[in-house]
């Protein structure tokens, strides 16, 4: 199987990212890959592991999104290619789609397009299915696990919260991964010596043969989380019993669960 | 002159940062409370590299460089002193004499399996109830040749990792009229009839690292199990002692790094006379002193790799490496404790664990007196 996983560089979760100026910033927080698209990565890896073939690595960004792609490399990706194009700055979901369809297509006889279910900045998780409509591939989404491949045909067990629900979808398609994949591996030492000797070749808007995309949204305004209220009050009681009986009626009636 | 480190060297020091956070740290209290080895963490180590740091990938190993290697143990120091140190015993000692001293079909043999994380590990044993510092002279257990096997008899000590190995290499008497040609390595698989491995020793600290005195009677191993030439022993031994020096120092940088953490966001949480006790200056000199003193061994550490990894003699830079990182580590975690006031006496607290395990490193793969002993020699043999 030839498959591409897109993954993209964001601020470390750890980081606090907050809005100054009207501008969102992470001081100087380190960026690293998208925690959902490590989880894209191993499926991807598992697939390859089982059936055989190749997983390429593509990511849309500035020279930064090269470590996640270097990540992705040493975790076990066969390749790596970043489309970097002053021009995409400040992309939406629906011109990063078309990025990366394009991309899949210059890869060329790709079976299977996957992503992490969505990005923890922009938290748009849209991307996947965008990328799906404009290559004409099947969209499955939000996957747990691969239960089947064939030549031409997929099966994947989706994560919904109503249960799980099996979907079968043709060849080439989009599939985003779930948690429920598996931890994602740790990058072993032959990897990362790979990752840090491979030249990434960067493609630009030119080479995709893409115009610039124009944007079909924009953030007018971005706002911080309103400051939560926040009062602290001690339980007491002449026994355990009695304090874990109390907090159990204030729990219920707060409805914290 | 140049101070960075490579991009595979920070990826690498990254990526085992990262899995030690994860699989080793939340369990060093555990691990050494139980005195329990930490096989689940060892188990995912194999894939990764840990276990075959300085093999190569041709026998199971990662290959990585000296100062590579010595990220690996000293981030792994900072999550776990005993998991740290059986990794270290694991790759410095056991697996490192095979690779240096080896022929091809013993390290096929041996390697691969200990490499993998899928069977138990290596190691070396050295010490004898009457020998420690003074091999040469002490050590007692005989290997004699019988035909195409070696029959050994003796008794060593203190030998890491001994019943979770899969072999132990170790250091045999081969010719009874001594002298520095009268010893021998011979690799002891442990399954090997007539060998005893005592009960784990109950320790001061590094209690998740097993630790024993073994027993050889009778044991026969084939001919081809010797490394090298027979009388070459002492040699091999000093140059295996040299890498796992610069082990000891990296994980005694990581000891000292975890207890600075701890002893650093104590101070800025405890109060007292009305401020965090990260006000008063006598704590700010403690920890200033552990930020510069950890600093300066982990560059006397890289150093000693960096010559390594160059094929330099390095054998007075690492034991001046060891020698430092090891008291460094044993003052700095004694000052961690002092900054927790009456709770780093808790064992609830980590530091109190960082002082026990620190506590070995000056002791263990030659103690301070013997660094000072071979860096002096170094000094006057160069003036003199
Ligand atoms: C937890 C642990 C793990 C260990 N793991 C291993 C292992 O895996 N394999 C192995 O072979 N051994 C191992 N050892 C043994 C360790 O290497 C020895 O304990 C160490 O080398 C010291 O030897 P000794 O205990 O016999 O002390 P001795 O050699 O008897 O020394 C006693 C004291 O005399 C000092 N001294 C000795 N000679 C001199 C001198 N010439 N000048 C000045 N002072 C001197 C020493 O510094 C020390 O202070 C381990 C020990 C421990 C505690």
């Amino acid at each position: 199987m030839k498959i591409v996983v897109c993954v993209k560089q964001v601020p470390d979760s750890a980081a606090r990212v907050v809005v100054e100026h009207g501008e969102v910033t992470w001081g100087d927080a380190p960026l690293v890959i998208n925690p959902w698209d490590e989880y894209a990565v191993e499926g991807a890896l598992r697939l390859v592991d089982e059936q055989g073939g190749e997983v390429i690595a593509l990511s849309m960004g500035n020279e930064q999104a090269k470590e996640a792609l270097k990540h992705a490399l040493a975790m076990g990706c066969k390749e790596a290619i970043l489309v970097s194009d002053p021009q995409l700055q400040g992309v939406d979901s629906l011109g990063t789609a078309r990025v990366l369809a394009a991309a899949v297509q210059k890869i060329g006889g790709v079976d299977l397009v996957v992503f992490g279910r969505q990005a923890i900045d922009g938290d748009a998780g849209v991307t996947a299915a965008m990328t799906a409509r404009l290559l004409g591939f099947p969209a499955l989404t939000l996957a747990a696990g691969v239960r089947g491949v064939s030549s031409d045909r997929i099966v994947v067990e989706r994560a919904i919260e109503e249960g799980r629900q099996v979907v079968e979808g043709a060849l080439p398609a989009v599939l985003s991964f779930t948690k429920d994949i598996g931890e994602p591996r740790y990058p072993s030492f032959m990897g990362i010596r790979k990752a840090s000797r491979a030249e990434i070749p960067i493609w630009s808007l030119d080479e995709l043969g893409l115009p610039a995309p124009q944007p079909h949204t924009s953030w007018p305004a971005v706002l911080n989380p309103p400051a939560r209220e926040i009062t602290t009050e001690m339980i007491t009681g002449a026994t355990p019993q009695e304090i874990a009986e109390k907090l159990v009626d204030k729990i219920l009636a707060e409805k914290v669960l | 002159m140049n101070f960075e480190l490579t991009e595979e060297q920070r990826m690498w020091r990254s990526a085992v940062h990262d899995f030690v956070a994860k699989e080793v740290k939340p369990k060093a209290h555990e691990v050494d409370q139980n005195a329990q080895f930490n096989w689940e963490a060892t188990r995912k180590m194999g894939p990764l590299g840990l276990l075959g740091l300085n093999v190569e990938e041709e026998y199971g190993g990662a290959g990585v460089d000296a100062i590579s290697a010595a990220i690996a143990i000293e981030e792994l120091g900072w999550g776990c002193g005993s998991t740290a140190l059986s990794i270290a015993a694991h790759n410095g000692l056991g697996c490192a004499p095979i690779t240096l001293f080896g022929n091809e079909a013993q390290k096929r043999r041996f390697l691969p399996g200990v490499t993998s994380g899928k069977e138990k590990l290596a190691a070396l044993a050295l010490t004898e109830p009457g020998a420690g510092s003074d091999l040469k002279k002490g050590v007692l257990t005989k290997a004699i040749l019988d035909g195409d096997s070696w029959v050994i008899n003796g008794t060593k000590m203190w030998c890491t990792n001994a019943s979770i190995a899969e072999f132990v290499v170790t250091l045999v008497r081969t010719d009874p009229d001594g002298g520095s040609k009268s010893l021998s390595l011979i690799v002891i698989p442990t399954q090997t009839e007539g060998v005893r491995i005592g009960p784990p020793e109950k320790k001061m600290g590094v209690k998740g690292s097993p630790t024993h005195a073994m027993n050889f009677e009778n044991v026969r191993v084939p001919a081809e199990n010797l490394l090298g030439q027979a009388g070459e022993g002492l040699y091999q031994t000093l140059v295996v002692l040299d890498g796992g020096r610069v082990g000891i120092g990296a994980l005694s940088v990581g000891l000292a790094q975890a207890a600075m953490e701890e002893a650093l966001q104590y101070a800025r949480e405890r109060e007292t006379f009305g401020v965090p006790i990260a006000q008063h200056q006598a704590i700010q000199w403690m920890l200033a002193d552990a930020a510069t003193e950890i600093q300066a061994a982990r560059w006397l550490v890289y150093h000693a790799a960096w010559l390594k990894s160059q094929g330099l003699p390095f054998t007075k830079e690492a034991s001046m490496a060891k020698l430092f990182a090891t008291e460094m580590a044993e003052r700095v975690t004694r000052n961690a404790i002092q900054i927790h006031g009456g709770y780093g006496y808790s064992v609830e607290f980590p530091v109190e664990r960082h002082y026990r395990d620190a506590r070995l490193m000056t002791i263990g793969e030659g103690t301070s007196e013997i660094q000072r002993l071979i860096i002096a020699r170094h000094l006057i043999e160069q003036t003199g």
